[in-house]
């Protein structure tokens, strides 16, 4: 029975760069606090994954990258409207960007316990 | 992975928060300064800030957002205008025009500028954190 690292790993190496990429675009809103008219981007990271892995199975495209399209970036809803037309709070960018940067590390725990599985078959 | 691309963000957003703070910093010391017209008297600096949107590219990145200042402004608000003759620089009138800062909005203003930048480099270190333990992946 062969071992497939591309397989094995699909999940979790988009998982990464997803996180990788949220990261850039929450680092995008804080960066924009106080630019006027700008408004907060975000992406649906559930969505996002599952598309990725769809194309993936559909296309078998190398697993580098994602799967040619990038996440569908959407607005974020603000709770409040400003003066200035830009719809970045802070509260609620810096809890977004904590919590995606614990994803991300949870994300990369799975990927060292799977590859430490994977180390365990392979060493019997 | 877009790493490098985070901390030009991040990086570009703390230049704008210096040159904001640049710019409270100017308006705070000649908060007080006299001068002889409205010409010549100080006016209150704002710098101004846009958004700049890198391409999405084919590779599946998104498009992230740095900031840039488009300009440094000056405030259109009218000057104060003090009537004191013994000033050495009264006009025919004995008025002395006084810059148009506002102390406590430039306080505020700096106290915002510099949780911004603060934010900024907890978004550095934090991405810092992440790639060091992306790179020690494998390891026990």
């Amino acid at each position: 029975m062969a071992i497939h690292f591309d397989k094995v790993l699909a999940l979790n190496s988009h998982a990464l760069q997803l996180r990788a990429e949220r990261t850039k675009v929450l680092a995008s809103n804080l960066a924009n606090e106080s630019t006027p008219g700008y408004q907060a981007r975000d992406f649906d990271f559930a969505a996002s994954l599952r598309q990725a892995l769809g194309e993936e199975m559909l296309a078998g495209a190398p697993l580098s990258e994602l799967g040619g399209a990038a996440p569908d970036l959407l607005y974020r809803v603000p709770n409040h409207r400003s003066q200035d037309g830009n719809t970045v709070e802070l509260g609620v960018e810096q809890a977004a960007f904590a919590q995606n940067a614990a994803d991300f590390q949870v994300a990369l725990t799975f990927t060292q316990m799977k590859l430490r599985g994977l180390a365990k078959a392979i060493e019997g | 992975m877009s790493f490098r691309n985070i901390a030009q963000i991040a990086g570009s957003a703390m230049t704008a928060q210096s040159v904001r703070l640049n710019t409270i910093a100017s308006n705070l010391a000649n908060a007080d300064t006299a001068a002889a017209s409205e010409a010549q008297a100080y006016h209150a600096r704002k710098p101004v800030f846009a958004a700049v949107f890198e391409k999405a590219d084919s590779a599946g990145r998104v498009a992230g957002a740095r900031v840039q200042v488009l300009d440094v402004v000056q405030s259109a608000e009218p000057l104060r205008r003090v009537h004191d003759p013994d000033n050495p620089l009264a006009n025919e009138e004995g008025v002395v025009f006084y810059p148009n800062v506002n102390p406590v909005a430039e306080m505020t203003d700096m106290m915002s500028a510099s949780r911004a930048f603060e934010t900024n480099v907890e978004v550095l270190s934090r991405v810092n954190s992440m790639q060091q333990s992306l790179l020690r992946m494998g390891d026990e």
